[in-house]
């Protein structure tokens, strides 16, 4: 059993370094030091953590198949899918956590890509398993599954070179004729140090840097094996110096030298390394990791800032020691900061699931609601993420949430009333019972009196099976809807 | 001081004292705001609109040259006169419901809007008309900042999206537009029937007028969640609703039912969003067969808004209503080889309401591919925009919404001769 001491924090680390647990999971950390359990989340091997094979398995949240068949490598909603079955079941919870991250960061929306390809095809670039896929294509989310984990820079040179990204951002018109500014904007001011620290003449700069950076088809075309590739066209490549207003170079030399169209692509790596070793990307990374993992209500701290600035530039980019110091860290520690993060929808969608009960459940149930909520996976609003925060509660997206709650509490509420059979004996024990499976703060007096004369209301209570039918179903519903549970 | 949920968005926790509560979101103070009581309806049409079928230029014989299979003939567009360039023009011959309309004197049609380097792309196309921003169209929509702009306290229901998403156009910095698709599915639903989902509701609005003086981000949901349950009842008020004539059983139809029943019951909303898809007409567009494609689209269209004009009328309510159309781009004049059009430039916008003066504004493009006159671009192919789209929405948002589109629009963008209102 977990300890007091524990508890809280074991369930903190959870809801942030994953999606939450199960009262199984829970117990199986029980015992186990808080160091340890952090080194398990931070050191997972992207390579062996697959755990497709128990989908459509017994034991799990449900996936549905249309017209019989399941195809998450060209469906976007099986897509959908397959990504909340591994963020609510794998045993790597911290990768599932990262990818979202990144797809936030480096927001790329399916369907511009199905508008310039087809949805089969966007689907590939978004998220196609290599494994499975019929060409071995890994798509965008996958690849921040493999690498997001590894070094930021290595990360940039591969969205750089990510078909999807190419493009998102109009990779494939950036010509040396005619420089397509999209992608050398983003990359300064969204992906690595962020707006004033470079100058429009830069954006221009970039964009030459990138001429050329574009995507060919490999194989027959309409065939299984065809696939979208990377493809560095030097003829498009602008082999011109470029200079900028920072360093490149580590002496201070702040131009990249003119070079043969075939060595071309070396000026992407040259910019990207900069970007990616620059201080002020190291302050920006590390802000956006105390928004995401510590807290949206607090503003950074600015000594954690820099110290995780600090770890990262020390270990040459390497997220892996980062994320290991921030979960560490006092601040990510303190009580303080629990619940001070607002759940966005996939999260609170995958930590309901987790905490009430998923047998029978099928996420597929949980797209349309996520939709109401403001969020689809694989579709950020534009290139700048998901308007996070307080954004995410408009009324129709918390009735959305309640009524999730509502669908998910009556999907369960057999076993709901079974596992309650142990906590009948008064309407305490019962919000005790409901309470303690949920991870949710202790709760104010004024909610607790009011759940308590919502479980009394309609009769005496004498814990009978009816009753624990209907009042187990209706405290989720009620606990799961409420202001509390919104904040992981 | 008093603190909103808007200024909450916007200045955080600090911003937020314990006086923010619940009974600042009730439904009196849509009407305290309701100086007046005009609405704008926006009609979006999805996937880039041919204007050049919707307002026919049937004395233009490169219109016939240019289209040989898709051109409507000029013995069956409905005549509505000739423009201010002496163009004579027509709408599509299944536009009779809005050919009603422009005869009442009720429908401006403003040709050839749109903007300069018009984008070919749907989804930059939708953000530049969303944004009324060309060079930079991410960020809040012009309608979102409209919104942003009215005086504290906003009631939740002052905007109304009737598709799922809400649309970049409604997206605020402050102020939070509901969807609201389905107004049945617009309801709060619990476990259990009967009595026990009164108690549920009833829980739960209990639970939500929690205010934690400590914990300002979670009284900032439960007035959320408080504003929801308060609002509830007025949405389900328009779940009722008939009307006064009979609605098509399409999703526009359906949509402005539910739009002109939200405007019946009086439940305050100022700004209601519509949409209806399946312009992007790239093969077997369909002009002319009696069940061709874009003939069907102009008959849910034009049957639609005549069925809304009409309620509207019925009840007194056309002179506070103001229906405006628009698409992300116009189509290539060219037809191409599969029978349907690609992405053009600038299209046409209409507006629609008691309040309009109506006729035809603007000149229509000579569709001469040598271009003389200077009405195309694209080496010819694409009809050049006359006038900026965003001095129509200036023209909407100063003389119809009462407020100043000048910082809404980020520029001075007013045309005098536009005066279709």
């Amino acid at each position: 059993m977990q300890t007091a001491a524990n508890g809280p924090l074991l369930d903190h680390l959870l809801r942030r370094a994953g999606f939450g647990a199960s009262p199984i999971e829970r117990e199986s950390y029980a015992g186990r030091s808080y160091t340890e359990i952090v080194d398990e989340l931070v050191g997972f091997e992207p390579a062996t953590t697959d755990i497709d094979h128990l989908m459509q398995t017994p034991g799990h949240v449900g996936v549905t198949a249309r017209n019989g068949a399941f195809t998450p490598n060209i469906v976007i909603n099986d897509a959908r899918q397959r990504w909340l079955f591994r963020m609510a079941h794998s045993a790597a919870p911290l990768q599932e956590k990262l990818a979202l991250f990144w797809h936030h960061h480096f927001a790329t929306a399916y369907s511009k890509i199905a508008g310039s390809f087809n949805q089969t095809e966007a689907t590939r670039m978004m998220d196609a398993k290599p494994s499975t896929d019929t060409a071995g294509v890994r798509g965008q989310i996958e690849m921040f599954r493999q690498l997001g984990i590894g070094s930021f820079r290595n990360l940039l040179i591969e969205v750089a070179r990510d078909p999807a990204m190419i493009v998102w951002l109009d990779g494939r018109t950036n010509v040396k004729a005619q420089p397509q500014e999209n992608f050398g904007r983003e990359l300064m001011e969204l992906f690595t140090f962020g707006i004033g620290n470079y100058t429009e003449a830069d954006v221009y700069a970039a964009a030459r840097v990138f001429t050329g950076w574009n995507i060919a088809l490999q194989g027959t075309r309409d065939t299984p094996t065809a696939r979208y590739v990377f493809n560095f066209n030097q003829a498009q490549h602008d082999t011109n110096a470029k200079t900028f207003t920072f360093a490149i170079y580590p002496g201070g030399s702040s131009t990249i030298p003119a070079r043969a169209a075939a060595a071309g692509m070396q000026d992407g790596l040259d910019l990207i390394n900069a970007l990616a070793i620059h201080p002020q990307t190291a302050r920006r990374l590390a802000g956006r990791l105390w928004t995401w993992f510590v807290s949206d209500i607090a503003a950074p701290e600015p000594a954690w800032v820099e110290r995780i600035a600090g770890i990262y530039l020390a270990n040459d980019t390497q997220m892996r020691p980062v994320l290991r110091e921030v979960f560490m860290s006092a601040q990510f520690r303190s009580p303080r900061y629990r619940f001070s993060r607002y759940a966005w929808p996939v999260e609170y969608v995958v930590r309901a699931l987790k905490e009430v009960g998923y047998v029978g459940f099928s996420v597929n149930d949980a797209l349309t609601p996520m939709l109401n909520m403001g969020q689809q996976l694989f579709e950020p609003p534009d290139v700048n993420g998901w308007a996070i925060g307080p954004a995410w509660f408009s009324t129709g997206a918390m009735l959305a949430r309640m009524n999730f709650a509502s669908q998910l509490a009556t999907n369960q509420r057999f076993e709901l009333r079974n596992a309650a059979r142990n906590h009948r004996t008064s309407p305490e024990s019962l919000l005790n019972f409901v309470s303690g499976q949920l991870s949710t703060p202790a709760l104010p007096a004024p909610v607790n009196t009011a759940l308590l004369n919502y479980v009394r209301a309609g009769g005496t209570w004498t814990g009978s099976d009816a009753q624990l039918l209907t009042k187990a179903g209706g405290l989720f519903h009620l606990l799961v809807g409420s202001g509390e549970f919104q904040f992981v | 001081m008093k603190v909103t949920r808007r200024q909450f968005v916007k200045g955080g926790v600090t911003a937020f004292t314990v006086s923010m509560a619940a009974p600042a979101f009730l439904s009196d103070i849509a009407r305290a705001q309701g100086a007046s009581r005009r609405n704008l309806v926006v009609l979006y049409l999805s996937g880039g609109n041919d204007a050049l079928s919707t307002l026919v230029p049937y004395t233009d014989p490169f219109y016939y040259s240019r289209r040989p299979t898709l051109a409507v003939p000029a013995a069956s567009v409905l005549q509505v006169g000739a423009d201010r360039s002496g163009k004579a023009l027509g709408l599509h011959p299944r536009l009779t419901g809005l050919r009603q309309i422009f005869d009442q004197g009720d429908l401006a049609i403003i040709q050839r809007t749109g903007y300069p380097n018009s984008s070919r792309s749907h989804f930059l196309g939708t953000d530049i008309w969303s944004t009324a921003n060309p060079a930079n169209s991410s960020g809040a929509g012009w309608l979102g900042r409209y919104l942003d702009a009215l005086a504290d306290p906003v009631d939740p229901l002052v905007g109304w999206s009737t598709v799922r998403e809400l649309p970049h156009a409604l997206e605020g910095r402050r102020v939070s537009v509901p969807s609201i698709p389905s107004v049945a599915g617009y309801a709060f639903s619990s476990p259990n029937t009967g009595t026990e989902a009164t108690y549920s509701r009833a829980t739960m609005a209990n639970i939500a007028s929690h205010v934690p003086v400590d914990r300002p981000h979670v009284a900032f949901v439960n007035g959320t969640s408080s504003a929801a349950l308060a609002t509830l009842d007025r949405v389900a008020s328009v779940a009722s609703y008939t009307g006064t004539v009979t609605y098509a059983n399409n999703g526009l139809a359906q949509a402005l039912k539910a739009v002109a029943g939200a405007i019946a019951r009086g439940i305050g909303t100022k700004v209601f969003w519509v949409q209806t898809g399946g312009f992007d007409t790239h093969a077997g567009q369909g002009t002319n067969a009696a069940n061709g494609a874009y003939t069907n689209l102009m008959g849910t269209v034009g049957d639609s808004l005549l069925a809304f004009y009409n309620d509207m009328r019925n009840q007194g309510l056309l002179q506070d209503t103001l229906v405006l159309q628009f698409s992300e781009f116009g189509r290539r004049v060219i037809e191409n080889g599969s029978q349907g059009t690609d992405h053009g430039a600038a299209g046409v916008m209409m507006a629609l309401g008691g309040g309009v003066n109506g006729g035809l504004y603007g000149s229509a493009a000579s569709l001469n591919p040598n271009n003389a006159d200077g009405t195309l671009e694209n080496n010819g192919n694409d009809v050049r925009y006359e006038t900026d789209f965003r001095a129509v929405y200036a023209r909407v948002l100063d003389q119809w919404l009462g407020a100043d589109s000048i910082p809404i629009l980020g520029g001075n963008f007013r045309n005098n001769t536009l005066t279709f209102l």
